[in-house]
């Protein structure tokens, strides 16, 4: 009991503003040795900045951070990591055209000038072998999943003797196998006394790997708790502040005639090899079709082809009628069709322009954003206004460059725009992803609503109770083929368990 | 000595600055800073070096003159570029205006009274080509030994500078922040010292390439001497896509066309002068055009990823 009495980490009235923000308010966060804290809060709630304060990224306002009871001076990730903090950042660090061996090793100084590689693989190897971490030393990270890429960062920290580990928002992108991999890795942690700060909007999660829970809302401290003392509804409360109905009204569906049509498709991957495989689906006006499978087996080619990034090497792809295949993506957007992409960052926002002009990306060819050549910039700023309160995006400004919104934020944005902008389909892929559990409600409403004003609506989730509520039918996807198509309601989680892991429903029965 | 050895030599003289000053931008921007001040250090680097000899009558001395000028105006596109985060296209194109400039000025006050106050024109020292009796008759390997210290110090650099960027933990260091400072950054990697460091490590290279030039290849001042060498030195290091082994090739492509040039102009031809001149530039820039387009198509190597931008850390 008696190392219980001196925290692990203490931080002490912790405040940091930027531009337009107060990110942080006055925070006081313990830690003790051997423990799991879970740390919630809403998308912009100031999680990422509070964690990147610990780890000597950024620097506070004000406020003190104590280490096994001594007051520590971080004023960088060097003095951080010497004190024993490792984090997995919600964007990893690192570096894409590099090995995993390299990024192991990157910023250790402690390695000879000439590394050498064999005792850093042989290292490597044996903590992956003791955490079962599997990962290919030599190949570099450009190649790797992201799931890969996620157990290389904690590789790192584990080569690193990470004593304090702030994992953020790890599971935003792990498939569920995933996750239970990583709760894994971290009671193993824990096990060995090490301490961890966890990141997460999946409340079911904070009960999987947490002792101890902690919420912000805007930047202050609002709960303190143990995790046995709580409950996934009771926490998301305090954390949006309002009741979240974790269930949808959904009207029994009409549908209309087909509005997508895949005939026979097929495509490669990034690797030049076949990613979809003679895909054949269709999607009805006031229909949601829901696509299951686990990460990686063809749902971003799959989501691409449909959005015109992608080229099908044959098959055709018909949108309300008209063959689309292989039109450009311009043409595609012409016919209606509007795209959440998986990978929020580099496609789908432009992080130097302005949340207005990035809301007004797709409208701003013709009225009522633009007359002629010219931009109309009161309309655009009345628009952006408009969609940052109806969905909640937390910005200091219209004019604030994305950039510097929180990751959830950055997602929203995208999402208001791409609603405004549909017509005929909208491809939602990954669309809750590392949103708020109040935000992620607004996602489904939305994708529900859109269904009854009678768009199609092709639906991308890894998470299968999300996928049940929201879709009309599904489709399971494996290795780029479909394995089926059947009605969403009432069908059975297992058969479509079974079906993601490439058992077809004969040969289980 | 053959006709083939003598180009040989001819042209390895000529490639020599062109490979230091490669060398030292690719190191330079293999941190992620464009330098496009290298004609200007050039010329800065050739004129002190001959300036320093023409009064001190010490190579080693000019050397250093040279290297000192080179370091000073590197670091102050380093300063430029990463504590004031200027633009590092600008910064560059200033030290390569205020370089001319100031060359050709300094050009013309700092000779003796008696040449007025001009050094055009002047002999000094230089470096000899060392020349290994028994060895140097030897059909082409007598190109390879029949050069001055600086060429052999560079025949070192290049393995060196190779290893050290490849092999190394400070090498692997620099390329982490030349590709993704965010990543150095948080690791631990000092992102602002490194690329000062190498910045000025590139300009301290690109000055000696300067002053071979004026201490060896075209002993002198003249104005202009580097005869736009430092933009080939831009299109060098993207011909050797970073990597300082490749950068001996671009120079010894553009050293060859130019004694070949040379050679055709001594031997009376009736090609236009003017013409033959442009030769070694246009041979130069084709075969950058289509090594680098089949590069591209070919694999996935290209620019350090953050060449060109500026890293503050609560910067997103
Ligand atoms: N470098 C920065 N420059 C300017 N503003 C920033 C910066 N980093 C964060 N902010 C702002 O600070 C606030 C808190 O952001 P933070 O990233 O900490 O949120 P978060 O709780 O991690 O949210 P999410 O769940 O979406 O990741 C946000 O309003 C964000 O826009
Ligand atoms: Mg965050």
């Amino acid at each position: 009991m008696d190392e219980r009495t001196i925290p692990k980490v203490e931080m002490r009235g912790i405040s940091k503003s930027f531009p337009g923000v107060l990110a942080n308010d006055c925070v006081d966060l313990v830690l003790y040795r051997g423990e799991v804290l879970a740390l919630l809060g809403e998308n912009g709630a100031g999680k990422s900045t509070l964690m990147n304060i610990l780890c000597g990224l950024y620097r506070p306002d004000a406020g003190e951070i104590y280490i096994d009871g001594r007051l520590a001076a971080i004023q960088s990730p060097r003095d951080a990591q010497k004190l024993g903090i490792g984090m997995v950042h919600q964007n990893f660090k690192l570096v894409d055209s590099m090995t995993v061996l390299e990024n192991i090793i990157l910023g250790l100084d402690t390695e000879s000038f000439v590394p050498d590689w064999n005792k850093v693989r042989a290292r490597l190897m044996d903590l992956s072998a003791r955490y079962h971490l599997k990962v290919d030393p030599d190949a570099s990270i450009w190649q790797l999943s992201v799931g890969e890429q996620q157990r290389v960062e904690i590789l790192k920290l584990l080569y690193r003797n990470a004593e304090i580990l702030i994992l953020d928002e790890p599971t935003a992108v792990l498939t569920p196998q995933e996750s239970r991999e990583l709760s894994r890795v971290v009671h193993a942690m824990r096990a060995e006394g090490k301490s961890a700060i966890f990141i997460t909007h999946k409340m079911e999660e904070v009960t999987e790997f947490s002792d101890r829970v902690m919420v912000l809302r805007k930047g202050k401290v609002v709960a303190e708790t143990s995790t046995r003392n709580t409950s996934p509804r009771e926490l998301a409360t305090l954390m949006v502040g309002r009741e979240i109905l974790f269930q949808i009204e959904k009207q029994p569906r009409q549908p209309g005639e087909v509005v997508l049509e895949l005939d026979h498709v097929s495509a490669l991957n990034d690797r030049g090899l076949p990613a979809l495989k003679d895909v054949c689906l269709s999607l009805h006006a006031g229909e949601v079709l829901g696509i299951a499978g686990v990460a990686g087996n063809g749902q971003r080619e799959l989501a691409e082809v449909v959005t015109g990034l992608r080229k099908a090497t044959s098959g055709t792809l018909r949108i309300a009628g008209k063959d689309m295949t292989n039109a450009s993506p311009l043409q595609i957007i012409r016919q209606g069709v509007a795209h959440i992409p998986q990978d929020r960052a580099s496609v789908g926002a432009v992080g130097d322009l302005s949340v207005a002009s990035n809301l007004a990306m797709k409208q701003y060819r013709s009225k009522p954003l633009a007359a002629g050549i010219f931009l109309l910039p009161r309309r655009i700023m009345d628009m952006a206004r408009r969609l940052i309160d109806a969905f909640r995006i937390a910005t200091p400004s219209p004019q604030t460059q994305v950039k510097f919104l929180s990751g959830g934020n950055i997602q929203k944005t995208i999402l208001a725009r791409e609603i405004g902008a549909v017509k005929t389909v909208m491809v939602a892929v990954y669309p809750s992803r590392g949103l708020d559990v109040g935000a992620t409600e607004t996602v489904r409403r939305q994708l529900v609503a859109q269904r009854d004003n009678g768009l199609g609506v092709l639906f991308f989730s890894e998470d299968l109770e999300e996928l049940l509520q929201v879709s009309d039918r599904i489709a399971v996807l494996f290795e780029g083929r479909i394995m089926d198509v059947f009605p969403a309601e009432g069908a059975d989680m297992e058969h479509i368990g079974m079906l993601m892991a490439g058992m077809s429903g004969k040969e289980s029965a | 000595m053959d006709l083939l050895t003598s180009i040989l030599t001819i042209t390895i003289r000529a490639g020599t600055s062109l490979t230091l000053a490669t060398i030292g931008e690719i190191l330079t921007e293999r941190s992620g800073i464009l330098n496009l001040g290298v004609e200007g250090i050039m010329l800065l680097g050739a004129l002190s070096a001959f300036a320093t000899v023409f009064y001190s009558h010490s190579i080693l001395l000019a050397l250093l003159v040279a290297m000192a000028v080179g370091a000073l105006m590197a670091l102050l596109h380093a300063f430029l570029t990463t504590t004031m985060r200027a633009n590092q296209v600008v910064s560059g194109l200033s030290i390569t205006l205020f370089g001319t400039g100031f060359a050709s000025f300094l050009g013309q006050r700092l000779g003796p009274a008696t040449n007025n106050f001009r050094l055009v024109g002047l002999r000094a020292e230089r470096i000899t080509p060392l020349a290994p009796a028994g060895l140097k008759d030897i059909p082409i390997l007598g190109a390879l030994v029949q050069q001055d210290l600086l060429t052999y110090l560079t025949y070192l650099l290049i393995p060196l500078a190779w290893f050290f960027l490849y092999k190394t933990r400070p090498g692997l260091w620099l390329r982490s922040v030349g590709e993704d400072p965010q990543t150095a950054d948080a690791m631990g990697i000092d992102v602002v010292r490194t690329r000062y460091r190498y910045t000025v490590l590139g300009g301290i290279l690109i000055a000696l390439g300067g002053a071979h030039l004026s201490l060896s290849y075209t002993p002198g001042w003249s104005e202009n001497i580097t005869g736009g060498r430092g933009w080939i030195v831009i299109a060098l290091v993207i011909f050797s896509m970073w990597n300082p082994a490749r950068a001996i090739w671009g120079a010894l492509l553009f050293g060859g066309i130019n004694a070949v040039q040379f050679r055709l102009q001594a031997s009376g031809t009736n090609i236009p002068a003017n013409f033959l001149n442009m030769m070694p530039y246009i041979g130069t820039i084709l075969v950058l055009v289509v090594m680098t387009w089949w590069e591209a198509l070919s694999k996935r190597v290209g620019a350090p990823a953050a060449l060109g931008t500026s890293y503050m850390r609560e910067d997103k």
